[in-house]
């Protein structure tokens, strides 16, 4: 049956778009096609302002329109017809176009910054409204990053509205990026404070917990350029969030309260990579190597601390080189290359969360509580599993959450992020995801749509 | 012992799977014409509107197979020699002899056909095999038109596929209103409404005369109402029901009426061979049962008995309080116990609808006993174990109601609507009721497990 996949690639219908559908993509074309002159160009177009102002007046507009007609004209309901036809979320050209322009930009932001300098001139205005600095290249990344998640975040509440779950928790992501990783890191800049992100904690930001000092970014630096002294009052509520709030919240909602609630990654993943989420690999050999890799990454972070922290108490005598040598790896491969590059410049081809799932410390510790001691689970609805295979397709981590729901066994994985897509997309009404500490150490013991029990029946 | 299986649907696999799980040494082989590995037939739909790929709607990946020692064999039973115990089985190359000790029939069903001149025209098929998804794709090119034939599960399901291709559909169905045998009215209108909302050509007392090749070249091009009106349309959906699939062992030793008739452990009438899923005919129906029930739910269970039952723990087909769930187009559709489309002298019925028209709540019970008997749930989701035992202890109507927050199991911050079912049933009977218990998964599992406290 293998060859009879052409069933998938051929759609011999074209997509109907409206006329007004078609003036929405042209609108987001041309603002992203100013970005690119711009960026090409290496200086802002006419007045930087003005062009901004027409840039994301553009978006915006051209964001509205296509909703409209793709969603709000059409009745409530899930909205995946074609994903498995259309270029871009089935790794055709489209895709592959998108990939490719997402990881060279990822690239020269890590790499190459000078080459950004187009679009540092473009975004300078905003800089200095919003931080009362000069733009750099990661303010233009800042800016680009969460205009993306405002703006697909509405597109995708829009996609689900019948969904409350899906609108209050978009709501929560999107406000937390707006706020927590844009608006108060922009204040605190301009107030001469660091940067500092609320939403973050270490080992996601491993500099949140490095000693720091001359040479790595770390607990001193940060303190050293407070101008206010709230540097200390940073570190200490990220060192509270690490060591007490990851676990207690964990323990209640398990890990989504951070992952598809909070987290800017995650805010992201959930937003801007929707279309992509069935591009994850459900197989057990992926499940597999996720398993090994995240909890690789986080020996790797820990350790990279832990070396950090002994050279600091050493002066430097001993470690030096050894642990300047593991951090250094560390931020190169880690920080930019897996989160970065590969994380998000690979969405139209590993899915949304190939970060988030293979390689985020954060996610491994969150993981580990919400699989050891939470409340949370997704439950399965008796017997009514029809093994249709929806929410194993548009799990973003690559659950293959059919495997239990079809016996009737809940589920509870460290990857789950709590998006609640696959409780939606199921059209049987089967999975729902909740939190109860009654049987917080038996929640998937239970196999509901077994039948018969020790030669008696069950019910069911 | 060698255990032959005809047919990879719902009921033969898990039969394979329960065998495997029950006993390391039985040896299984699975016959299928159809594919090669189990697919989701429920499911096949999602691959045609683009939600998922082939390979997505197989539950279990290849290498689970060979895991689990379950050997796949692609072929046709030709005759089985219920004597001799062997079959004649033709595969793509060869035909070859097949020798087994226990043989389990669970071929499924296919497509009813009423007889219509031009039934057999290209262009015309059912909904129930993968080559018939096949048949779907095959036509859908250059397609302007599409007749669906009756208002069933299968028919809602093929008119939403060649909607999701922006191909106009005009939907045909018998009765007055949509799937009015089994819906009560007011559900069987929401989504009659549905079907118009979604802009699907609905015809309601309306049915098929005949099906036209009007150029010759063997493919369906029109059909004629028996109203007289004719529609052009390249493909016409016979989605009128479904029948077991049995014609290969007609006629043999094996008693057959309309499905292979089973007595209540699922052995037919040949020692030694059993049948399960849609192509069985139960003998003895439990009360309120059908002797055929062609759904996913009652093919698991019968694998699954009929496992324990091969390796010596016979036991006895008991599929309990009946359930079911659909999907019609966006609204979601559950049923738990006794809820019929004409309401039975003996019970009262309460309903709650949405000001939307596309979520509803009906809840039945015994005029007699009070006891509740059925729950009917239209774009809300409630849960099997608790609606389960209810209907099982017949508990009495005022108290399902004033807990009946321990049955929903929509989504977290979704509205719960128990309060306005309970108000129905207050403005009724002129009573004070107070729902006490609302969503929550804690009070469910107390509930559940009787834990008091």
């Amino acid at each position: 049956m293998q060859t009879e996949q052409s069933l998938s690639l051929a759609n011999p219908n074209p997509i109907h778009t409206s006329g007004l559908q078609k003036l929405g993509l042209a609108a987001i074309s041309i603002s992203v096609l100013l970005l690119l002159v711009t960026w090409a160009s290496g200086h802002a177009l006419g007045n930087p302002s003005v062009m901004l102002a027409i840039v994301f007046s553009l978006a915006i507009l051209g964001t509205f329109l296509y909703v409209r007609e793709e969603y709000l004209n059409k009745p409530e309901g899930i909205k995946n017809n074609g994903a498995f036809f259309k270029s871009l979320t089935y790794r055709g050209l489209g895709g592959w176009m998108l990939g490719v322009l997402l990881t060279g930009f990822y690239v020269i932001l890590y790499w190459f910054p000078d080459n950004l300098k187009g679009l540092v001139q473009l975004f300078d205005p905003l800089s200095m409204f919003f931080t009362n600095h000069v733009a750099d290249s990661w303010f233009v990344y800042g800016t680009l990053y969460t205009s993306s998640v405002l703006l697909m975040g509405y597109k995708f509440a829009m996609k689900y509205r019948h969904n409350r779950y899906q609108l209050i928790r978009t709501a929560s992501v999107t406000f937390f990026q707006l706020g927590f990783s844009f608006l108060i890191p922009s204040f605190l800049k301009m107030m001469n404070e660091p940067d500092y992100y609320f939403s973050y904690f270490w080992p996601l930001k491993d500099t949140y917990l490095k000693p720091g000092g001359d040479t790595h970014w770390g607990i001193k630096n940060i303190v050293a350029s407070s101008s206010h002294n709230l540097g200390m009052y940073f570190i200490g509520f990220s060192i509270l969030m690490s060591f007490i709030g990851v676990p207690v919240l964990t323990y209640f909602f398990g890990k989504r309260w951070y992952c598809s609630w909070v987290c800017g990654c995650g805010g992201l993943a959930e937003t801007v990579g929707d279309p992509f989420r069935q591009l994850s690999d459900k197989s057990l050999s992926a499940w597999k190597f996720e398993r090994w890799m995240i909890h690789s990454v986080l020996v790797f972070v820990t350790v990279t601390t832990a070396l950090l922290w002994a050279n600091s108490y050493m002066q430097g005598a001993l470690l030096g080189s050894l642990s300047m040598g593991f951090s250094k790896t560390y931020a190169f491969l880690i920080g930019s290359v897996f989160s970065g590059v590969i994380g998000t410049g690979f969405y139209p081809i590993l899915g949304s969360r190939s970060w988030c799932r293979f390689g985020c410390p954060q996610a491994a510790i969150l993981g580990i509580f919400q699989r050891k001691k939470s409340k949370f689970r997704i439950t399965t609805n008796g017997g009514q599993c029809i093994s249709c295979g929806n929410c194993s397709t548009y799990c973003e981590m690559g659950i293959d959450v059919r495997s239990y729901a079809q016996q009737g066994q809940d589920i509870v994985r460290s990857s789950c992020v709590g998006c609640g897509i696959c409780s939606a997309v199921c059209p049987r009404g089967v999975l729902r995801l909740e939190n109860s500490d009654l049987d917080i150490d038996t929640r998937t013991d239970e196999k509901r749509a077994i039948h018969i029990t020790d030669g008696k029946f069950e019910v069911m | 012992m060698k255990v032959a299986i005809i047919g990879n649907g719902i009921a033969g696999i898990t039969a394979a799977r329960w065998l495997r799980k029950l006993d390391d040494n039985v040896e299984i082989t699975v016959i299928s014409e159809e594919g090669e590995y189990f697919f989701s037939r429920t499911a096949l739909m999602y691959v045609y509107m683009g939600h998922m790929r082939q390979q997505d709607i197989q539950p279990y990946e290849p290498w689970f197979w060979d895991k689990n020692r379950i050997q796949l064999l692609r072929g046709r039973v030709q005759s089985i020699d219920f004597a001799k115990k062997s079959m004649q089985i033709t595969t793509a190359d060869t035909a070859k002899l097949f020798s087994y000790d226990k043989l389990i029939i669970a071929t499924g069903s296919k497509s009813n056909k009423f007889g219509w001149k031009g039934q057999d025209l290209d262009g015309v098929h059912g909904l129930y095999h993968y080559q018939d998804l096949e048949a779907m794709v095959r036509h859908t090119e250059g397609l302007q038109r599409a007749v669906v034939v009756g208002g069933g599960l299968i028919g809602i399901e093929m008119a939403e596929m060649f909607h999701s291709r922006h191909i106009p559909v005009t939907f045909l169905v018998r009765e007055k209103s949509f799937w009015n045998l089994i819906l009560p009215p007011e559900e069987s209108a929401m989504i009659n409404r549905h079907i118009i909302e979604h802009g699907f050509d609905l015809r309601l007392e309306n049915e098929l005369g005949e099906i036209l090749d009007e150029n010759g070249d063997g493919k369906a091009d029109a059909v004629i109402l028996k109203s007289g009106e004719k529609i052009n349309c390249g493909f016409v959906g016979l989605t009128v029901g479904v029948s077991p699939n049995i014609d290969f062992v007609k006629n043999t030793d094996l008693k057959v009426n309309r499905g292979v008739v089973v007595n209540e452990f699922l052995e037919t009438s040949v020692p030694d061979v059993y049948a399960i899923g849609d192509c069985v005919e139960i003998e003895k129906p439990q009360p309120g049962r059908r002797p055929i029930e062609a759904i996913w739910y009652t093919g698991r269970m019968m694998g699954e008995t009929v496992a324990y039952t091969i390796l010596n723990k016979k036991i006895k087909y008991n599929p309990g309080i009946w359930f079911n769930s659909a999907k019609f187009l966006d609204i979601e559709y559950q049923v738990y116990g006794d809820i019929q489309a004409q309401l039975p002298d003996n019970q009262s019925t309460l309903y709650w609808e949405h000001a939307d028209g596309k979520k509803a709540i009906r809840i039945s019970f015994d005029k007699n006993t009070e006891g509740v008997v059925g729950f009917n749930l239209m774009g809300i989701r409630y849960r099997h174990e608790v609606c389960e035992k209810w209907i099982k202890d017949k508990t009495p109507i005022e108290t399902v109601l004033q807990n009946l927050g321990l049955a929903n199991f929509d989504p977290e911050f979704f509205t719960e609507y128990e309060n306005e079912i309970v108000q129905v049933y207050n403005k009724t009977f002129n009573k004070n009721l107070q729902l006490k218990t609302k969503r929550g998964l804690s009070a469910a599992i107390k509930f559940l497990k009787q834990i008091t406290h």
